[in-house]
């Protein structure tokens, strides 16, 4: 049928061609160890995926082209206007949205897999039927909880918890129907029904859609690096139900990569996954000093006291969180940043492992402002260096800075790591209001004695203490 | 391929990306994530297979989808990538563009002198 059909399906050399591209795919991973290298990595692991693609398209007995490339020219007219127009503060909503559309096109496989085997009308061997089951249900788990983070971190549905009354049993019920169907298609294999099957997908994409839906904004680094975990883990169970080793070690390093940044992501809130996927911070205690409504007493300040302050100051650490991202606001910063630094102030940059909506974010968006990555400062790096610096300006972050997570055991956040800038000289916090974060408590940083309170745009003020700077 | 020739290349596997993922620094977390979406792409593979030897109009539609489904992972997800890493090996800095110093907008003088 094909001109192309230069490979036996299974065959050597089509598995040796495999074999080169996962290698592929780890060197470039390795050579995403440095900034300097990962750009290089990129295009490497690219490369493997060049060759793994072409030596599919090659094997023998390859049909269907008019599809084929139907399919491939949809999906990649929509990667590239997708990246080529993506903000860099909107990346947590294109991972999103990746780390979905990955997963669906595993439970769509994993759907025709089964299909085709019930057509052959033989015993569905269980080395490849419990493969095809677990990336079924983990592929539609992880497309709609995908979708949901998207849809919330694309503000399409509200960011806030939404969970109904006993949502808890509602979604064990379910993943018990899901383990029961999943084991009744595993026992009937020499005959599984494909209605069962489909059932399957549907409870999953449901258990999906009541997982991430009840999951705050906040939370979101946590969620979107677990969903990058489950897609990986469904793309190796498809390479098990496909015999491709490709699949395998490529859904295997994926699944590592989610799985290592949803530890991270945890430690760094000091809450176990599980905390974060089944409770909402709705449903913790509001202890801690907050929550009261009454007004406490705080400085508040311009933008002109602001430059003042920062102007003559010899160190300045800047703390970026969310409501940086959300003003766009990585630019004026950097603009402040200039003026400092032509005045001989030493500027740097302190991100909090779970500052913003996804892991790295902050980084990112400092990067696209130009801001050298030396000068991006680690929290364990830069919390020592706290009493030696003379005004930490806090942009757009809250509970990473709130002391109480440190001072106030009964507080909700008790116990998360957070970036000490109330060890500092002074603190400036550029806020539209002393509204309370995330975690819904307040923030005793905004009403200790050496804190300022800018009540602004993120963005408008840092311009305006940027051209203060300026006329010092 | 037996089932435990890949078990143990699924195994090995776990071991060689936490030692290699867990070497890359926070800083390129994010640029790490599209770049594992881009990789978990590879899943087209199964879309073609699919598509390629299917003679059935379910699967017709199904394995589509996956393909595009795929090719949005793999050609986003590396474009991305690549565009964001840009972003960090960019050189130092454009230091001194000319007349970044003077003119800027509400600066003081001559600000159009209403009211």
């Amino acid at each position: 049928m094909s001109l192309l059909a230069v490979l036996k399906p299974g065959g050597d050399a089509a598995t040796a061609l495999y074999i080169v591209a996962f290698s592929l795919f780890i060197i470039g991973i390795k050579q995403g160890t440095h900034p300097t290298t990962a750009k290089r990595g990129n295009l490497i692991a690219a490369g493997g995926m060049a060759i793994a693609v072409v030596t599919t398209l090659l094997l023998d007995g390859m049909g269907n082209w008019g599809l084929i490339v139907l399919g491939l020219g949809i999906g990649s007219a929509i990667g590239v206007i997708a990246s080529v127009r993506v903000q860099m503060t909107e990346m947590p909503q294109m991972v999103a949205l990746y780390n979905g559309v990955g997963g669906g096109a595993v439970a769509l496989i994993a759907w025709s897999e089964i299909r085709h085997g019930i057509s052959l009308g033989e015993d569905f061997p269980l080395d490849s039927l419990i493969p095809v089951i677990f990336a079924g249900i983990v592929g539609s788990v992880s497309f709609w909880g995908s979708n949901i983070a998207f849809a919330k971190l694309q503000d399409l549905i509200p960011t806030r918890p939404i969970a109904a009354p006993g949502q808890q049993v509602i979604n064990a019920v379910l993943l018990l129907a899901i383990i029961v169907i999943s084991v009744v298609l595993a026992v009937d294999h020499e005959s599984p029904s494909e209605g069962l099957f489909i059932l399957l997908l549907i409870l999953a994409a449901i258990l999906g859609n009541l997982v991430v839906l009840p999951i705050g904004g906040a939370d979101m680094p946590v969620v979107i690096s677990l969903l990058n975990a489950f897609t990986g883990l469904s793309a190796a169970a498809a390479g098990f139900a496909l015999d491709n080793v490709a699949l395998i070690v490529a859904g295997t390093l994926v699944g590592s990569s989610g799985t290592i940044l949803t530890m991270e992501m945890a430690t760094a809130m000091n809450r176990s996954v599980s905390n974060i996927l089944f409770s909402g911070f709705g449903g913790a205690p509001s202890g801690g000093g907050g929550g009261t409504g009454e007004e406490r007493p705080h400085v508040s300040i311009g933008a002109q006291d602001a430059a003042i302050k920062l102007a003559y100051a010899d160190t300045v650490v800047i703390v970026p969180g969310y409501g940086l991202a959300v003003a766009q606001a990585q630019h004026a910063i950097k603009e402040v940043a200039d003026e400092l630094e032509k005045r001989g102030v030493t500027v740097n940059y302190a991100i909090h492992p779970v500052a913003g909506r996804m892991p790295g974010h902050m980084n990112v968006l400092l990067a696209e402002a130009d801001v050298p990555y030396e000068n991006l400062k680690e929290m364990e790096e830069i919390n020592p260096e706290m009493p030696r610096t003379d005004v930490a300006v806090v942009v757009g972050a809250n509970d990473v800075t709130n002391p109480a997570a440190k001072n106030d055991p009964d507080s909700p956040i008790a116990g998360m790591p957070i970036i000490e800038v109330n060890e500092a000289q002074q603190v400036i916090v550029i806020k539209r209001s002393l509204s309370p974060g995330f975690a819904g408590i307040d923030n005793d940083l905004f009403y200790e004695p050496n804190t300022s309170m800018l009540f602004a745009d993120a963005k408008a003020a840092a311009s305006e203490i940027a051209a203060a700077i300026e006329d010092l | 391929m037996s089932l435990m020739t890949e078990i143990t290349i699924f195994v090995l596997a776990v071991f060689v990306g936490f030692e290699v993922i867990s070497k890359v620094p926070t800083t390129l977390h994010t640029p790490l994530m599209s770049q594992t979406n881009a990789i978990h792409g590879i899943v087209m593979l199964g879309g073609l297979i699919v598509v390629g030897f299917a003679n059935d109009g379910i699967e017709y539609v199904i394995g589509t989808i996956a393909i595009a489904f795929g090719a949005i992972n793999i050609v986003g997800g590396f474009m991305v990538t690549d565009r964001m890493l840009g972003m960090f090996s960019r050189k130092p800095r454009p230091q001194s563009k000319p007349a970044s110093s003077a003119s800027r907008p509400g600066a003081g003088e001559s600000d159009g002198g209403a009211s």
